[in-house]
């Protein structure tokens, strides 16, 4: 049995992965697993991330879109870089 | 009854086996003592079978309900009453059903025939205070085939109706009580969905393995059906390409933006940008309306396609496969819905612990939370938590859903039927006259 998980990750092609744990500081090495694949990706949290927020997978530029379950879920409004928090203070919907 | 003072209480709930029961000093240290299950392991690798009644239209149900059905809000006592008089009959109270007119009544009768007609009913009473509407629900049940009788109460009074629907509910009682259930091919069941009270563990896992259920039903022929027109805001045009034709994907968009320009922009405050994710969901993780909607959306898998849109409590009318049907997302009116177009077995995830059930039609819990395992178990049915730890994966864990569908359908009673959530909830189009 592989080792509990930091975060999840649903596609391949997803640029965010979800925090299943409570522990996640600045600095923390995370494991996440990779479901579609059912692989192990590994990474260095940049921020304090609360359990059920998204981790950035890789450097995202302001303005890039943000890909969850495979699909756009928003556009970034600032830069993050990998292993920072994503949530409202730099991504928004393109709905309104 | 002074209880024979014993050893002392366990201190903490025993949830294996235990040799004999004690009496607990406080309630709360009660053990709980769970038999070993009696049922045979269903292989839930493969197409499995159940076991259901076969009724009068070759539709299957998985329960046999005999129904006192009000017509309106002014003949929920009687119905009552007779429930009372004759045990295993079950009334289902609601308030409507007068100065109803146009779209919103044609809806109301839809919802109370097609409750009747659901083949977990095995007959029908239906009480109404005047005896033109309550004949028509009964010559809409009839067509099914079941046994319906209908009794108004205008000119006769409640004691007279009671009496004779009591006479008539005990006669449908002994028939129903011994109609046998048979094995059925899993292409003749119909499941229906909905999610509620969902937090970052619904589009994490439950919602996920209840697409996994629904890819493996698809496959086998059963009949499914999702809706939640409002929280598929956001992925609407994802939605739109799940359509198994390009009538169906155009059906369905146009049911949504009816849905937008009918309900949100007459009555909207503001966009929903306040509204849509909900603080609480903000608070937990979700950052946008669309991963919102795309969490909600992973109901419904990665292959399977819908065949046709229904309006709400249509039955659906293109053969098997997969349906959307246009309802709210409350949770108590889409189940109601859902059921009166026929859907005979449900599947709930939740995210905080939503309990909501249904008088015909049992609604299967499943969460990957485990704070709501844990502080709500008796409202849950099938905890899918293991896939947070890796423990399990979508495959297994969408194996483990299709196995207690399969133990509900063939009699386990679910966690809402067993604390009597009986949510029986008409959808109101607009005010009455």
């Amino acid at each position: 049995m592989p080792k509990a998980p930091d975060f999840l990750v649903h596609e391949v092609e997803d640029t965010v992965g979800v925090v299943v744990v409570e522990t996640v500081k600045k600095g923390s090495n995370l494991e996440g697993w990779l479901m579609a694949k059912d692989s192990t990706l590994k990474i260095k949290s940049k921020d304090a991330i609360p359990l059920g927020h998204k981790v950035a997978l890789k450097d995202i530029k302001k303005g890039d879109t943000i890909i969850k379950y495979g699909h756009d879920i928003g556009k970034a409004i600032a830069d993050v870089k990998k292993g920072g928090h994503v949530h409202v203070h730099n991504v928004k919907t393109k709905r309104w | 009854m002074a209880a024979k003072k014993t050893k002392k209480p366990a201190k903490k709930a025993v949830t294996k086996k235990a040799k004999s029961p004690v009496v607990p000093k406080l309630v709360e240290d009660a053990p709980l003592y769970i038999p070993e299950p009696k049922y045979l392991p269903i292989r839930s690798r493969g197409k499995p079978t159940f076991t259901g009644y076969r009724r009068e239209n070759g539709r299957v149900g998985v329960r046999n309900h005999v129904v006192i059905l009000p017509l309106d809000d002014l003949s929920n006592a009687a119905c009552e009453a007779v429930a009372n008089n004759v045990k295993g009959t079950m009334a289902i109270p609601h308030p409507y059903g007068r100065l109803q007119f146009g779209e919103d009544l044609e809806l109301h009768f839809r919802t109370l025939i097609g409750t009747g007609c659901n083949p977990n009913v095995a007959a029908v009473i239906v009480i109404g205070i005047e005896t033109a509407w309550t004949q028509r629900v009964v010559d809409g049940i009839a067509k099914s085939g079941k046994p319906v009788a209908g009794f108004a109460i205008e000119q006769n009074g409640d004691h007279k109706v009671i009496w004779a629907a009591s006479r008539q509910a005990k006669e449908y009682l002994h028939w129903a009580s011994e109609l046998q259930r048979e094995t059925c091919a899993i292409d003749e069941l119909w499941v229906s969905v909905k999610c509620g009270e969902s937090d970052t563990t619904s589009g994490l896992a439950s919602n996920p393995t209840v697409g996994n259920f629904i890819d493996k039903m698809d496959a086998w022929g059963a009949t499914t059906c999702f809706g939640e027109t409002s929280e598929i805001t956001g992925a609407e045009m994802v939605c739109a390409t799940r359509g198994k034709t390009k009538a169906a994907g155009e059906k369905f968009m146009k049911t949504w933006q009816a849905y937008m320009d009918e309900v949100i922009e007459p009555y909207k405050t503001s966009d929903l940008s306040d509204s849509q994710p909900t603080k609480g969901n903000i608070e937990g993780g979700l950052t946008t309306i669309e991963e919102k909607a795309f969490g909600n959306l992973e109901k419904i898998g990665k292959k399977a396609k819908y065949v046709d849109v229904l309006e709400p409590a249509e039955e659906p009318g293109k053969g098997k496969g997969l349906y959307f049907m246009d309802t709210s997302s409350a949770a108590a009116e889409c189940v109601t819905l859902q059921a009166a177009a026929g859907f005979v077995v449900h599947l709930f995830p939740t995210g905080q612990g939503n309990v909501v059930g249904n008088p015909i039609e049992p609604v299967i819990k499943l969460t990957a939370n485990p704070r709501t395992v844990r502080t709500m178990r008796e409202h849950i049915d099938y905890d899918c938590s293991g896939i947070l730890r890796r423990e399990m994966n979508f495959d297994q864990a969408g194996d483990g859903l299709i196995d207690i569908t399969m133990r509900t359908c063939n009699g386990r009673l679910t966690a809402a039927e067993a604390l009597g959530h009986r949510q029986f909830v008409l959808t109101k189009l607009y005010r009455s006259a």
